[in-house]
């Protein structure tokens, strides 16, 4: 599904947080969103879910504009998303294996053996096979994302959206969730979106990269473009370089 | 020129932005209290509301994932409250019959401190004082549980699910406080009865039948229907009070306290406000 983002304008309070944005996702393509902490990439992120509404501007997913939706509609175009969220946002009354049979039971009609063979599918593709039973308060920062990945899996998705996925997890854990994006790209053909500043997972699962600067998209491109850049607010962001020099 | 600007930044401005905070709670809170309550009358139609317009088909209903929801809340609100209600309830009674001793007493007139006591807790102490234990107890759980879980993006991933929090988080906790909080208030006032009981017969030597008697003869279906009717009342302000609070917190750990706080602030002051209301209602127009 090409996802099509239209001068988006947003505001906290007085606060300028998007300031006309302009994006295309094709379909099919994984798009790496990065920018300096604080600079609104997951209320973009928010927008292109319809959890957050434009002051201004438009969201258009598959020629819907979710960004106007509301109830059934709404929840009827969901269904076609998943969403990774920074902490998780596993439901701690529930046990691994009812997080992930949720939008299961919620949705469809299928009966329980069905479900728990799908529950198990999807924790065995994110190497977490037997874990059902545990509460999301035992599992680790990395183990507690990767089955987010897996909830999110379960309706079998579209487009998946993915915030900060590799932020607080160690580089051996980020590899791994590196790989599985990747993997969902190639072999099932979700459209994705990643929003991120960690470089060297944007360089690994990316085909291109935007940079979101004060509350616009400076720059968009393929990864070699971004590493190649000239702009100097993209070349010190993913140089890593200081206000004051360095580098 | 000066003074219009200086008046607009030091009192217009203010002025404007409490009285727009003011009317967003409001309004706020009447449209989460309007969305539960259609959720609560969608109920029957099972999970998918009206795109299923035949009610009561069983099947669909026994499906409803929600029931185990309500029956969960259930055991929160209700039965894990009897016990503070059981105290507060019994403690009420005995300092009511005790104090109102110090008076009647004087006129020799000890006995109708049974009456004195069923009246007070069924018209008055039994659903104000239930509904603000429960306030604190119940509406307390509720915003900080609903608070954490926005804090930690748990509602927006019901809602990336394609689930409507307020039918899948207010509308169990909702039903469960609308059954529970009027249960709970005849509790309080048979356990209210009995403490004015234990002082009367054992501590102020009224005869046991004698005290039963002056409990019983002056005590109307209505009293009892009005306490009930406002507890009602009570529980609706409460579980709309807890859930809004519970929604619309931010702010990390500092803004689950912020708003645990203030749910249970406001929710007493409107309980004691709605309790005012209704008593001049009954008063005045049904007396």
């Amino acid at each position: 599904m090409t996802i099509e983002i239209i001068n988006l304008f947003k505001k906290f309070n007085r606060h300028s947080v998007l300031q006309g944005v302009n994006l295309t996702i094709r379909d099919g393509e994984t798009m790496v969103i990065i920018g300096r902490s604080g600079c609104g990439k997951s209320v973009l992120l928010k927008h292109i879910i319809g959890l957050i509404r434009p002051d201004e501007g438009q969201v258009i997913v598959g020629g819907q504009e979710i960004s106007r939706m509301n109830g059934a509609d709404l929840n009827q175009l969901r269904l076609k998303f998943g969403m990774l969220f920074q902490g998780a946002a596993l439901f701690d009354s529930l046990t691994v294996g009812e997080n992930v049979a949720f939008p299961l039971r919620e949705h469809t009609a299928m009966s329980d053996d069905k479900i728990q063979a799908k529950v198990k599918e999807c924790l065995g593709w994110v190497g977490l096979a037997g874990i059902e039973h545990l509460k999301p308060a035992e599992l680790s920062g990395g183990m507690r994302k990767r089955v987010g990945l897996a909830r999110a899996l379960a309706m079998q998705p579209r487009v998946i959206l993915y915030d900060e996925p590799t932020t607080g997890v160690d580089p051996i854990m980020a590899d791994t969730i590196n790989r599985l994006i990747v993997e969902l790209h190639d072999r099932f053909k979700v459209t994705g979106i990643v929003v991120t500043h960690d470089m060297t997972s944007a360089y690994r699962v990316g085909d291109r990269i935007a940079m979101l600067h004060e509350g616009r998209i400076a720059q968009v491109g393929t990864v070699e473009e971004i590493r190649s850049t000239n702009q100097p607010v993209v070349r010190q962001f993913i140089l890593g370089m200081s206000e004051n020099g360095g580098g | 020129m000066r003074a219009t600007e200086f008046m607009n930044e030091r009192f217009l401005e203010p002025l404007g932005e409490a009285s727009l905070t003011f009317f967003t709670y409001v309004g706020g809170s009447v449209l989460l209290l309007g969305r539960t309550a259609w959720g609560v009358l969608m109920l029957p139609w099972g999970r998918w509301g009206l795109q299923m317009v035949t009610p009561w088909r069983w099947k669909e209903l026994a499906q409803d994932r929600r029931w185990g929801l309500i029956a969960d809340q259930l055991d929160k609100v209700g039965v894990a409250s009897f016990p503070i209600v059981f105290l507060t309830a019994l403690f009420t009674g005995m300092v009511l019959a005790l104090q109102s001793a110090y008076q009647l007493q004087k006129m020799a007139a000890e006995t109708y401190i049974g009456a004195l006591v069923a009246l007070s807790m069924t018209r008055e102490l039994g659903p104000v004082l239930t509904a603000l234990v429960i306030a604190g107890r119940v509406g307390a759980a509720i915003t900080a549980e609903l608070a954490t879980m926005r804090v930690t993006e748990q509602i927006d991933a019901l809602e990336t699910l394609s689930t409507d929090p307020v039918r899948h988080l207010s509308v169990p906790r909702m039903v469960a406080l609308v059954i529970m909080l009027p249960l709970l208030t005849v509790y309080a006032d048979m356990i209210g009865i009995l403490g004015g009981y234990l002082v009367g017969v054992y501590k102020l030597g009224i005869g046991s039948s004698l005290y039963m008697n002056m409990t019983w003869d002056p005590l109307r279906v209505k009293d009892v229907l009005t306490g009930l009717l406002k507890s009602g009342v009570f529980a609706a302000i409460i579980g709309t009070i807890a859930s809004y609070e519970g929604f619309e917190t931010g702010g990390g750990a500092e803004g689950v306290g912020r708003s645990t706080t203030l749910a249970v602030v406001i929710s007493f002051i409107l309980i004691i406000t709605a309790d005012c209301f209704f008593t001049a209602l009954f008063y005045f127009v049904f007396p």
